[in-house]
């Protein structure tokens, strides 16, 4: 059993509005030095889904991640979850991909890693919120697609896949190899732990540019881009917060009680 | 763009339809609105297609909803939503039809559907969009997202038809049922003969849900960090019963184990919409603020007089919810 999950390294998207500032010649939002990278949470998900596999029934787990300059601490974490090698695509051409560029980048790596039985990625990432990562992969690879999974169980060449519907679940099958992206009913990610930290400290991941996976640096990143970015902007919330005070903090709540009855609120 | 680009032979605006038991769902009433508007500003028509095993009599209705053509495939195999079968059929469809835009609801099927049929046709797709407009020189549909969990708004176009995108439910105005007769749909035959499922769906499976639904909930009290703890929630859960209130919570609240993971409210948990979100020592976190932002009325009680999500509140205190909390539901009790 061989499995890919591919991860995005993102700005931690529990920040807060002011932690950010508008980059608007790159159409972007940049994290200050206070904001610390992390694995997109869908994405650990996808590595979590992996690893119970992995628990089960033994599973080889590749992650795999696309990007420049990727912060080691960041795409390391799968390893340290337990994941068994990491596969970065790294290069500047790579920077400013859409789900087309950067689906072509990843669907070329899992070409070249070989003999995948089963690809996981994240339902969508927390920053460009698109949900479409995982379909364009395998498109791209001509392999069937699951989406928003919330429990993934295989064996011998189907997988079982229950997707996240309104109010329920759907269990569908579906032959390997395949593409499934997970969503956050999976259940919580697991915690690195000091064993697989100490073991996997010492792994080097595979460093690949755009040639060594068969591609040009004008179909990667922005120039490989299908949809157009014309711009950023950030939406100005100001709802204009009646703050209700008072000469206490429990007379504000009283006024806060009085207030939202007038209204009726509550 | 280039005049050839303009003159394409890609005409209309098709709605991708959707029916529940009782009628148009109502993410296609709101599209057939925003749609409508796309095609008025192009000077074509709207049109709708609607796919299932038993579909046409739910159709008829787009018409009166403002759709100038309605379109319905029937077939057995399009009984339930399966990848492989809509993707061959709706991609049958828009070869036929050539529409210049299609759009989706960014619902169970058409967030599946939506970028399926895009990367099979080899055409960029924009989702989750909540606005789309005509750039008038080029005839380009300008298609405006939320990212990074709404801290900001991104627009996105593209060359290539169609043109496509997935819209946010209740991010448009539904269309209002007018006088006008419902127009008897068309049928398209579509041969679905060749098409092999890769995907075989086994079962459907509704869970009820214990208690008020997040989702449904027309109030709910949600906690963050500033709970300090799973007493806090305690204390929440009280609140909760005299406003007949759900109870949600945070990441930070699920990650300590405060609450389970089915109460989370924000991206990577429920999106909700309720009449009135009380969010009690929560700072408001762009991933949080997305799955509550849409709330009529959001209520804000927090320590920290800078908490960004005074700026998304309508009404606030500032203070020790611990203080806070009693003193409110005892005048609330008090008022009646």
């Amino acid at each position: 059993m061989n499995i890919v999950v591919c991860i995005k390294e993102i700005f931690d998207p529990e920040a807060t509005a002011d932690s950010f500032r508008l980059d608007a010649a790159n159409k972007t939002l940049v994290g200050s030095s206070k904001v610390p990278k992390v694995v997109n949470p869908f994405d650990e998900q996808a590595v979590e889904a992996a690893l119970r596999i992995k628990d089960k029934m033994g599973a080889r787990v590749n992650v795999l991640s696309l990007g420049n300059n990727l912060d080691r601490v960041v795409v390391k974490k799968p390893v340290h979850m337990g994941a068994d090698e990491l596969f970065l695509l790294e290069d500047e051409s790579f920077l400013g991909s859409d789900s087309w560029s950067a689906a072509q980048a990843l669907a070329a790596a899992i070409r070249k890693i070989g003999d995948v039985d089963l690809v996981l990625c994240g339902r969508q990432a927390a920053d460009s919120n698109a949900g479409q990562t995982g379909l364009a992969i395998a498109s791209f690879l001509g392999l069937p697609c699951v989406t928003v999974a919330r429990k993934i169980e295989v064996s011998g060449d189907i997988a079982t896949v229950e997707r996240v519907i309104a109010n329920g679940y759907e269990s569908v099958e579906v032959r390997l190899p395949a593409v499934v992206t997970v969503s956050n009913e999976l259940g919580q990610a697991r915690y690195p732990s000091i064993k697989n930290i100490a073991k996997s400290n010492a792994l080097k991941p595979v460093l690949w540019k755009p040639a060594d996976i068969g591609l040009t640096p004008d179909i990667c990143g922005t120039q490989g881009r299908r949809l157009l970015a014309t711009k950023l902007f950030l939406p100005v919330f100001d709802t204009n917060c009646e703050i209700v005070g008072g000469e206490t903090v429990q007379e504000a709540a009283q006024n806060l009680a009085v207030r939202l009855r007038q209204e009726r609120i509550l | 763009m280039n005049g050839e680009k303009t003159t394409t032979e890609h005409k209309h605006v098709l709605v991708y339809g959707e029916v529940t038991d009782e009628g148009l769902a109502s993410i296609t009433k709101e599209l057939l609105n925003g749609g409508k508007e796309l095609a008025d500003a192009l000077g074509e028509e709207i049109h709708a297609v609607f796919m299932g095993d038993s579909v046409y009599d739910r159709a008829k209705e787009a018409g009166a909803f403002g759709a100038k053509k309605t379109y319905v495939v029937e077939d057995p195999t399009l009984g339930k939503y399966s990848g492989d079968t809509f993707v061959a059929c709706l991609g049958q469809v828009v070869e036929r039809l050539k529409p210049r835009i299609l759009i989706f609801g960014h619902s169970e099927v058409g967030a599946d559907l939506g970028p399926r049929l895009a990367f099979e046709l080899r055409q960029p797709i924009s989702t989750d969009c909540v606005s789309m407009e005509i750039k008038d020189d080029s005839k380009t549909l300008l298609r405006t997202k939320p990212v990074f969990g709404g801290l900001a708004m991104a627009l996105f176009a593209s060359e290539g038809f169609p043109q496509m995108a997935t819209v946010r439910a209740k991010s448009m105005t539904p269309a209002e049922k007018s006088g006008a007769d419902d127009r008897e749909p068309m049928r398209l035959d579509v041969d679905l003969g060749k098409v092999v499922e890769r995907v075989k769906v086994i079962d459907r499976v509704t869970e009820e849900a214990k208690g008020l639904k997040l989702e449904d909930a027309e109030v709910i009290v949600s906690g963050g960090r500033g709970m300090g703890g799973a007493d806090g929630f305690e204390a929440l859960k009280e609140m909760g019963k005299l406003v007949n209130g759900a109870i949600g919570g945070s990441r930070v609240a699920v990650d300590n184990g405060w609450i389970p993971t089915s109460l989370q409210v924000g991206l990577t948990g429920t999106i909700v919409a309720p009449r009135v979100y009380v969010a009690v020592g929560i700072s408001g976190a762009s991933q949080h603020m997305t799955g509550c932002a849409r709330s009529q009325r959001i209520i804000a009680i927090n320590k920290d007089s800078a908490a960004p999500i005074f700026k998304q509140a309508h009404f606030g205190v500032v203070g020790d919810w611990k203080t806070i909390l009693p003193a409110f539901m005892e005048k609330l009790k008090e008022l009646g």
